[in-house]
């Protein structure tokens, strides 16, 4: 086969898929703020002692676990406008990752708070807080020092999933890699650029993750 | 949009054949997937516990790059890239190869871990007692790397299965894209959308519960 590298293409669109990183990145801020929220209410209720709660919360976990992300991606921007529904494609995206992620996240919050130990909690009860009190400000704090290994590698999964936004045309990186790949057929060039550009992100992130961990590390 | 129950049964009914296919392309790009993956994640894992260093680090390379990208890019990138490298794929084969190195590093990931859980002594004293290292390997390590491996393995299986629906992205014409294919036909997004949710939610549900029995099966009961 007769195929010689030619990065010239990929360099001239680089822009473009640097400013397609920056969408990515966005979305994934985004959708996993709006997750955080959720998954620390559903962390919440997955350890409450009310039996609804965590049967509600389970359940949430559940169904969104065990539901491909592009289907739901799908669903949400296509289906839903059919119930009055009508969301632009970014909006329709992050709300959809955000919806995915606050199920994944509540998971992690949920190991999280169980490996806070119970004495933490009577001290606290002892000096006369409330429970809301104890909650927010000395089992949250602790909880989510703790979590922050797998926080990261969670929020690193869910920034590779901003990728399936390119099914709903939304111009982040993979989108303007196939862009790039469709009109120039530079396809090995693009797609390992691409590649690269997604693997570079992951280990700042992952980095970035490891430096917080020392940081916030709990003394022992 | 309006539309009744007994009118989507109707057009469902008609989309049975597609639809029926679909999940079968579905289940059958998965589990070659987690077969090939696994095969190969194993030789990863095995290289990157035991390899000599410079092994190891290619393999590192390699697992480092492949969890680094997203699925979606390795399914497009395998669907257009490799026919310039003279490999000619079709859209289905591309895509359980792409699918299938994905499975590979995570399978390594968890090999590695479970060998090098293991404490150390476990070794010296296999060595002590005379066994050679695949004696080694097969009666003292695997055994128990085995426990740790199953359940973890099992929700590989489930991230599969969720990850084959990226396949309908290159025109595999699995459960998604059947779906995809009768919406464009009746414009009925909602039901199909939910139907196949469904079907998906059925499998892994039952994916996730029988890697919950493996997980109290090869429980080290204490």
């Amino acid at each position: 086969m007769d195929y010689a590298l030619n990065f010239a293409v990929v360099w001239r669109s680089f822009d473009k898929l640097l400013a397609g990183l920056g969408l990515s990145l966005l979305l994934a801020v985004g959708s996993i703020a709006i997750g955080i929220v959720i998954g620390l209410v559903l962390g919440f209720a997955l350890v409450s002692r009310s039996g609804t709660a965590r049967r509600l919360a389970g359940g949430y976990v559940t169904v969104i676990r065990n539901t491909p992300i592009l289907l739901l991606v799908l669903f949400v921007y296509f289906a839903l406008p059919d119930l009055g529904v009508q969301l632009g494609g970014i909006e329709s995206f992050v709300a959809t990752l955000a919806v995915y992620s606050g199920a994944y996240l509540a998971e992690v919050f949920r190991a999280g708070l169980l490996s806070v130990p119970k004495g933490v909690r009577e001290a606290a009860q002892a000096i006369g807080m409330s429970r809301m009190q104890i909650n927010a400000s000395i089992i949250a704090p602790l909880m989510l020092r703790n979590v922050l290994p797998s926080l990261g590698s969670t929020v690193i999964s869910l920034f590779k999933d901003t990728s399936l936004a390119a099914a709903i045309a939304i111009p982040e990186l993979t989108f303007e890699a196939r862009k790039i790949n469709v009109e120039s057929f530079r396809v090995v060039e693009t797609w390992l650029v691409a590649s690269l550009l997604y693997v570079g992100t992951c280990t700042v992130l992952a980095a970035l993750f490891r430096r917080l961990e020392r940081r916030l590390a709990i003394p022992r | 949009m309006d539309f009744s129950l007994t009118q989507f049964l109707h057009e469902l009914w008609i989309a049975r054949v597609p639809i029926a296919q679909g999940l079968g392309i579905t289940v059958v790009s998965a589990a070659l997937a987690i077969v090939v993956g696994t095969v190969l994640g194993i030789g990863v894992g095995l290289a990157l516990t035991y390899g000599a260093a410079p092994l190891r680090a290619l393999v590192r390379g390699y697992t480092d790059f492949i969890r680094g990208t997203p699925v979606l890019v390795l399914v497009l990138a395998s669907y257009y890239a490799l026919g310039t490298a003279g490999i000619q794929l079709g859209p289905f084969q591309a895509g359980v190869l792409a699918l299938a190195v994905f499975c590979s590093s995570h399978v390594g990931e968890i090999v590695r871990g479970a060998l090098q859980a293991i404490p150390k002594g476990q070794i010296e004293a296999a060595k002590a007692i005379g066994l050679t290292f695949s004696q080694t390997f097969v009666s003292v390590l695997m055994p128990q790397a085995m426990r740790q491996i199953l359940p973890t393995w099992v929700n590989t299986a489930a991230e599969m299965v969720k990850a084959s629906t990226l396949l309908s992205i290159i025109g595999v014409g699995d459960l998604l894209l059947a779906s995809q294919e009768a919406i464009a036909r009746t414009f009925m997004s909602l039901p199909f959308y939910l139907f196949a949710g469904l079907l998906y939610f059925t499998i892994n549900f039952g994916i996730e519960r029988f890697g919950r029995f493996v997980e109290r099966k090869t429980h080290i009961p204490s």
